[in-house]
């Protein structure tokens, strides 16, 4: 009983015990699965089918994909979660709803909905791929809303799509696309993580770096994103993490063209369909112990800033 | 104390929530665009049973993806049926765990497939690139909307009914049918993962000039959209896809549904499930109701994976294993 005592929060050996066995059974034993069911294959094998060219130009497309998605949600999340933390504005709850919108979307709604707003057809497709006839488009009407001449206006347009002709930019099935789909399912995160650390931030400190004479950039700098960046930190992991294993929406949009736009996950499926279990276990193997990697390197990172701002940056 | 009973009163309420088994029901495990077929097929069949038999039965159906559903099957998911769209999707279930006896193919007419359909094109309105055959579609500046061979059965068929004509074409040269399949697959903007995908890329998206899919499924697609837009083309020659059904040994002795079992798969042959099955556009066994459906399924010559490409078995693995035709031909596109 002595030792018991020792903690001074009650439930210490209860929770940690549902803690072990709750991550073992969720988490621990399927991972372990994948890697008892991929050493079935000799090393070589192993290497053959992870080394495959086609695998690896999936994991180029899945992790820089995935990387760059959730660095440009950390900067666009920082901007949401610092105008819904700072300012109030008309519409603000509702803004605040939205942003958790991707969380509740299923995937394969969210695909296909950005694929028929992407593609040559859809609303924004349609501009992006032919920007000069929309614009030639909007010209002419205009022209004949001024009482311009038929000529004129057909001019107009002419002349605008041909200018323009080379500054086409397909997004639905290109990489482009599944850039797209990851910004969209990762968004939440980053603001989510943000959000609350900007709410509990005292005004008064930014207050106190200006009336030291800081300027807004130092400011920015110097006082707000030390304190901003574990969070941050976290806000980009989470986000790097949904990203790479992301399936569902990004197979509508993706394309799915071998050595260009094949994700790893589509690669897994693809041993799955052809029953082989092996091959699909290795695939994801070398998928997990990448981005078991990439997160262990953001966590080191992120205590690192945390540890500096402790001592007074 | 109490934590043994919060963690008693946990696990109970994890085991309350198992789902309890209905008094006579069989679940048909079946690949995706089978839904419509079947929805028609349960009630017909659940209304003969109850006249012959005077019990009630229920039937529950499980879609998806074709393979993607034998490996649920083979993992443990109890079918007393599967239907599935090729061959191989039930020998999976010999292999693994002996579910269905090997002899399967011998237990219902047809080598156990009530129907087949065929591999046809689907073109725009007037058909603006004169797609008439197979060799079109490898012509530049054609584009070709294909499922995903790797992920989707649909997209197998497509390929091998691609590769076999061109052998025939070719009297038997396998090196100048991988070019041409190749040249084909050269063309293909849009690997959809499965047949339903690449009929909403093709429909919706207005991506490609020819969408090459199941007889069923274009069909579907004029019923659904209205002849306006789209025509079939029928190919020369194309390739049979006929989708087999098997009785899932292990599961019916569990259940004790053998018989009833049975009875629902030899239902699909009977001439009432053939008139059903013609009326979803699938090409019916039963030669009344071929008669009678006649001008759905025009007369066009057809090969088999069995009788022409050496069997799934050979196929699987010089085309579509990794490494295979397959691969060679997409990663040097």
């Amino acid at each position: 009983m002595a030792q018991r005592r020792k903690n001074v929060l009650p439930g210490f050996s209860l929770t940690l015990g549902y803690t072990l066995l709750y991550l073992s059974l969720i988490v621990l034993i399927p991972l372990t699965a994948i890697f008892v069911k991929s050493a079935e294959l000799s090393p070589a094998e192993f290497w053959r089918i992870v080394s495959a060219p086609r695998v690896v130009a999936s994991y180029k497309v899945s992790f820089g994909l995935s990387l760059a998605a959730a660095g440009i949600n950390s900067v666009f999340g920082l901007m949401l979660a610092w105008s819904l933390a700072r300012y109030s504005f008309p519409g603000k709850k509702l803004v605040d709803a939205l942003v958790d919108l991707p969380f509740a979307l299923p995937t394969a709604v969210a695909g296909i909905a950005l694929t028929a707003l992407y593609a040559g057809n859809g609303w924004l497709g349609k501009f992006l791929e032919t920007p000069g006839h929309s614009i030639g488009f909007v010209l002419a009407a205009l022209w004949r809303h001024l009482g311009g001449t038929e000529e004129t206006a057909a001019y107009l347009s002419d002349s605008c799509a041909e200018a323009l002709a080379g500054f086409g930019v397909k997004v639905a099935y290109t990489p482009l696309g599944i850039l797209v789909a990851l910004i969209f399912i990762g968004l939440p995160f980053v603001v989510r993580t943000v959000q609350p650390i900007l709410e509990d931030l005292d005004m008064e400190l930014e207050e106190a770096a200006a009336s030291l004479g800081a300027r807004r950039w130092q400011t920015f700098r110097h006082v707000l994103l030390p304190i901003l960046l574990p969070a941050l930190l976290t806000g980009f992991a989470l986000a790097f993490a949904r990203a790479v294993g992301e399936y569902g929406s990004v197979i509508f949009i993706a394309g799915n063209i071998p050595l260009v736009s094949e994700i790893t996950p589509l690669m897994i499926i693809t041993k799955l369909e052809q029953y082989d279990y092996a091959g699909a276990t290795a695939v994801a193997a070398v998928m997990l112990l990448l981005s078991f990697v990439l997160l262990l390197l953001v966590n080191i990172l992120q205590t690192w800033s945390s540890r500096r701002m402790r001592r007074g940056y | 104390m109490r934590a043994l009973s919060f963690s008693v009163s946990l696990s109970l309420l994890v085991f309350l929530a198992l789902p309890v088994r209905a008094e006579l029901s069989l679940l048909n495990v079946s690949y995706d665009v089978s839904r419509e077929l079947y929805k028609d097929i349960n009630p017909a069949f659940a209304a003969e049973w109850q006249a012959r038999k005077q019990e009630r039965i229920e039937i529950n159906q499980s879609h998806g993806g074709s393979s993607k559903q034998a490996l649920s099957v083979a993992a443990g998911l109890e079918a007393d049926v599967v239907t599935m769209n090729q061959s191989p999707d039930i020998d999976v279930l010999v292999e693994r765990g002996a579910l269905v006896a090997a002899d399967w193919k011998r237990r219902f007419p047809h080598e156990s497939a009530p129907y087949t359909t065929v591999s046809v094109f689907l073109v725009r309105k007037g058909n603006p690139k004169g797609i008439k055959d197979w060799v079109d579609l490898a012509q530049p500046g054609v584009s070709v909307i294909v499922p995903n061979p790797k992920t989707s059965g649909n997209g197998r068929y497509t390929y091998l009914a691609a590769w076999g004509q061109a052998l025939q074409k070719n009297g038997g040269n396998a090196a100048e049918a991988q070019k041409f399949v190749a040249a084909l697959f050269k063309n293909v903007p849009v690997l959809d993962g499965g047949g339903r995908g690449a009929t909403t890329t093709f429909t919706q998206r207005d991506i490609g000039d020819v969408l090459v899919t199941f007889e069923n499924e274009a069909a579907l697609i004029a019923d659904e959209l209205g002849d306006e837009r789209f025509e079939v083309v029928y190919p020369a020659l194309t390739i049979e896809a006929a989708a087999p059904v098997a009785v899932v040994d292990k599961v019916v002795d569990k259940h004790g549904t053998r018989e009833a079992a049975t009875a629902y798969l030899d239902f699909l042959f009977s001439p009432a499930g053939q008139r059903i099955i013609a009326q979803h556009h699938f090409r019916p066994r039963d030669p009344a109701a071929q008669k009678q459906y006649a001008a759905r399924f025009p007369a066009v010559r057809t090969f088999t994976v069995e009788n022409t490409l050496g069997g799934w078995a050979a196929v699987q693995k010089t085309h579509f294993a990794d490494g295979g035709i397959y691969d060679q031909i997409v990663e040097h596109r």
